[in-house]
């Protein structure tokens, strides 16, 4: 780990800062500190701390102070879709958002499913400004046959697994792939769709989907799929990741799982704790996700799953698509919506601030292995990777200044109450006052 | 008018006042020079997107017998097959100066997305998807009152792939709005997934609501949409949920029966019930000229 | 017709101000331009009477009436709505009021028009174009209750109940109970 901090390029900035003000909350609580940084690492944290002498010293009056988000769920497109986003865009949106680490996904073009791709975005990763990780994929070329050479992978850093953009339908696969990974102590992260029941499908099979004429994706197509995992898990014993969850049945099949001892962990998105399948009504293609957006029932019991805990962590399944790609009709337009930018204030929202930093930091830092420099309590002695949120500010989404190279956020024109105003990462102030330090 | 995307976008005024003037074109229609200047120098462009040669032809005679101009696009013969995007297409269009767009797609919701492109053009949606079809819709209503009388009161009875029809949402929305009660008849795997928020009852046999219905609108089963998978097989289909002659002899005397075309006899429709005098396929087909003359008036005889 | 046109497109309320002629005076008005279209025509032959939607039809048949009690023939009558003829129309399209119903081939006919008012000549102007769609016709005769003046084509009716100059702003009602000459507010 020392190695890899070293290997980040340092960028230009003061190399001590002091967070003044605000209220500091993390997993040990709630606090009033100020926070002085130093060369990367938090060197003192209370109240009536000594500014040392040069430091540069950052507001937080009014603010939270917290630990640096991790997003466990981005898609930055590269390499192939660089018209989309690139590593460099999707974590400055990251930065603008109040994380300090994101895990970028493999199904891209080549898909992270070997070392070579792996080592590339890694090496993309080193001059982001926030830390990038990458997951690799399940099987090659994600097309679900056979299986990707995970050791390989792992050797790299490699934490999680995934086929995301669809799952792994051969069950005797994803057993195989789980007896595999077992032993080389990393996660397999889902994408929990059946194909055949999805049969197509272009929104959330309901009452919206019948009147508007598009075809479904039916709640059972995700649950067929959580169960059938679960299931698998219990039996292979490996550590299971369910992405995006989105569905009641969902989240009440991973409740049972977890109190009958399954080694799993779950994920919601900020837009499923948020929007409905309502938002289809229109036919903009900005509201068609994998996936979909649900019924109200749905959202409900997502955000009482995040708020209990069924539900770990929240992710933004980030997926950026350039303007052409999103103007063409509902049914072929890829499904997939940006999330890094507003996903904090989506899902204090949605869940409050307590459980969205619990389910935005520390718990996703420890299923992608970065407990150790993400996510942890604010202490001295910690790795300084931390966001400052105004909790009461209002802001309004416009497409047009968001940082990622993409403008598909289902959230245009909306307000939104909570607005990150710095993010230290690596040691480093990257956003001052909601401006990227470029 | 804004744009005609759904019969929702009318309410029951906007449906009255289009059969209302669709009366005075149906008399223009009947003239020994069926024709009428009211569109002079207007340009109307139909975009089929998925080709439909009815449908075309019905809303390109609408449009000549306003004098309107008429640009005809076809998908299949056109810059989208060299990739070119729908969005290019109507915006490469609507610079030539057109004042209506009459579109139709394969899949839902393309209306209403062109209708955010266009800076000045009116839409109409001729069919999008399972959608809705609102001016076959129209025209069945139309043709039901000419028949019938009032559409108020009516017992409708929609049987058939209504699941995959576009034409059955329109219509349930317009016999609804004009004061029908609408019955679906079905097999459960030709209904949508969710009924929810439907004006409508659903009954499973076919031959114990039929003495009770006013008007039976027939559906087709879309094969070509792969609806044959959702059916054992057609001729089962038929003998379930098909019009034969023995369940068109349990109609009341009063009954008609409509069908939006193609028909696939022997299907959903016995051929000699086709031919009785209450199946208004005929007329629907002449009417749907006249409902469409006044939806394009009302879209386009303002504003000059 | 003009005048209901102008109400559509305007809006508000016709507000009443003078009484031009009673009921009395506009039946002894068609009374006589009933006898000027048989005298004129000598005769009736081949003489068809089309209202103009909708001022004109109660006039239309009201001479037709009038006709077969003085000359004992029954002269057919139809109606004309020229909305889709109009090139005066605003911001809304002027809707038909009712249908046409043209009784005859009217090739080689004799047509008298008849309406309420005669104005700009705009909606005469429709109709003479609407016409031209329901054969050739021998001649077209036009017939009004009242010529209000302001025309703004060059347009003169053969018969005529009643003169009468008016401002641009006003409007004139005509009905069964007379002929009323007000505003719209």
């Amino acid at each position: 780990m020392t190695l890899q901090m070293k290997s980040t390029v340092r960028r230009s900035g003061p190399r001590v800062l002091v967070l003044r003000g605000g209220e500091v909350v993390d997993a040990d609580g709630r606090r009033r500190a100020d926070v002085v940084v130093e060369d990367g690492v938090v060197t003192a944290v209370g109240t009536g701390v000594a500014v040392p002498p040069g430091a540069t010293v950052l507001d937080a009056g009014g603010c939270v102070v917290a630990p640096g988000l991790v997003d466990l769920h981005a898609h930055l497109r590269q390499p192939g879709r660089e018209e989309a986003e690139t590593v460099e865009t999707g974590a400055w949106a990251a930065a603008l958002g109040g994380y300090s680490a994101v895990v970028a996904m493999p199904n891209t073009e080549p898909a992270i499913d070997s070392a070579a791709v792996a080592t590339e975005v890694l090496a993309l990763g080193r001059t982001a400004p926030v830390e990038v990780a990458v997951a690799g994929a399940i099987t090659v070329g994600r097309a679900g046959e056979r299986l990707a050479p995970m050791a390989e992978l792992a050797a790299l850093g490699v934490r999680i697994f995934t086929d995301d953009g669809a799952g792994v339908q051969d069950g005797a696969l994803m057993r195989r792939a789980m007896d595999y990974a077992r032993g080389l102590g990393v996660i397999l992260a889902q994408h929990c769709e059946d194909a055949r029941l999805a049969g197509g499908g272009s929104m959330h099979e309901g009452p919206w989907s019948s009147r508007l004429g598009l075809p479904g994706v039916p709640a059972a197509a995700e649950e067929a799929m959580v169960a059938r995992d679960l299931v698998l898990a219990r039996d292979s014993r490996c550590r299971l990741h369910l992405l995006h969850l989105s569905t009641a049945g969902s989240v009440a099949l991973v409740r049972q799982a977890k109190l009958a001892g399954v080694a799993v962990t779950a994920e919601a998105t900020p837009h499923h704790l948020a929007l409905t399948d309502a938002a289809c009504a229109t036919f903009d293609p900005v509201f068609k996700v994998n996936p979909p957006l649900r019924s109200e029932a749905d959202v409900t019991a997502l955000r009482g799953a995040v708020g209990d805990g069924t539900v770990d962590v929240v992710a933004t399944d980030h997926a950026p698509h350039a303007p052409e790609a999103k103007d063409v009709p509902f049914d072929e337009a890829p499904p997939g919506m940006l999330g890094l930018e507003t996903a904090l204030a989506v899902t204090m929202e949605a869940v409050g601030l307590e459980r969205a930093l619990a389910a935005m930091s520390w718990q996703p830092a420890a299923i992608a292995g970065l407990a150790d420099r993400h996510g942890g309590p604010v202490a001295a002695g910690a790795a300084a990777n931390l966001c400052v949120v105004d909790p009461q500010a209002r802001w309004t989404v416009d497409p047009a200044t968001l940082a990622s190279r993409s403008r598909n956020t289902p959230f245009a024109g909306r307000t939104l109450t909570g607005r990150l105003r710095h993010t230290i990462s690596r040691g480093v102030a990257v956003v001052i006052d909601g401006e990227a330090q470029r | 008018m804004t744009h005609l995307l759904s019969i929702a976008d009318l309410g029951r005024e906007g449906i009255e006042e289009v059969l209302k003037v669709a009366e005075a074109f149906a008399e223009v229609e009947r003239r020994p020079i069926p024709k009428v200047p009211t569109l002079r120098g207007r340009a109307v462009a139909t975009l089929f997107f998925e080709e439909s040669t009815r449908t075309r032809l019905s809303f390109e005679t609408a449009a000549k017998r306003l004098s309107a101009d008429v640009l005809s696009f076809s998908a299949g013969s056109s810059s989208v097959k060299k990739g070119e995007s729908i969005r290019d297409t109507v915006e490469t269009i609507e610079a030539m100066g057109m004042d209506a767009l009459i579109v139709r797609h394969a899949s839902a919701g393309v209306p209403a997305q062109v209708s955010r492109w266009v800076r000045r053009c009116k839409v109409v949606n001729g069919g999008d998807g399972w959608h809705e079809h609102p001016t076959q819709a129209l025209l069945d209503c139309f043709t039901v009152r000419q028949s019938v009388g009032s559409i108020d009161g009516l017992r409708v009875l929609i049987v058939g792939d209504i699941r995959h029809s576009r034409v059955a949402r329109s219509q349930v929305l317009a016999y609804d709005a004009l004061g029908a009660s609408v019955t679906l008849v079905a097999p459960g795997s030709l209904l949508p997934p969710s009924l929810e928020g439907w004006p409508v009852t659903v009954v499973d046999d076919l031959d114990a609501a039929l003495p009770d219905a006013d008007v039976v609108s027939l559906l087709r089963l879309q094969a070509e949409r792969g609806s044959g998978a959702f059916v054992p097989s057609l001729r089962e289909y038929t003998a379930h949920w098909g019009l034969t002659a023995q369940r068109a002899a349990r109609l009341h005397p009063g009954a008609v029966v409509t069908h939006p075309g193609p028909m696939i006899r022997g299907v959903e429709i016995a051929g000699d019930v086709a031919d009785l005098p209450q199946a208004l396929v005929t007329r629907q087909v002449t009417n749907g000229v006249a409902v469409r003359m006044a939806v394009l008036f009302l879209l386009l005889g303002g504003a000059g | 017709m003009a005048e209901r046109e102008r109400s559509h497109t305007r809006g508000g309320v016709f507000v009443p101000r003078s009484q031009i002629l009673s009921a009395s005076d506009v039946h002894r008005a068609l009374v006589r331009m009933s006898h000027e279209v048989a005298e004129r025509n000598r005769g009736l032959e081949d003489v068809v009477l089309i209202g103009l939607q909708t001022g004109g039809v109660p006039l239309a048949t009201r001479m037709a009436a009038l006709l077969a009690e003085a000359e004992g023939i029954v002269v057919p009558v139809g109606t004309l709505d020229v909305a889709f003829y109009r090139d005066d129309i605003g911001l809304r399209p002027v809707l038909p009021e009712a249908v046409t119903d043209i009784p005859c081939d009217l090739t080689g006919r004799v047509v008298v028009l008849v309406d309420d008012v005669l104005f700009t000549g705009r909606t005469v102007r429709a109709a003479l174009n609407a016409l031209g769609d329901f054969g050739r016709a021998r001649t077209i005769q036009l017939a009004v209750m009242v010529d209000r003046g302001h025309r703004e084509l060059p347009i003169r009716p053969d018969y005529v109940g009643k003169n009468l100059p008016t401002r641009r702003d006003e409007m004139v009602d005509v009905s069964e109970d007379g002929v009323v000459i007000g505003s719209l507010q």
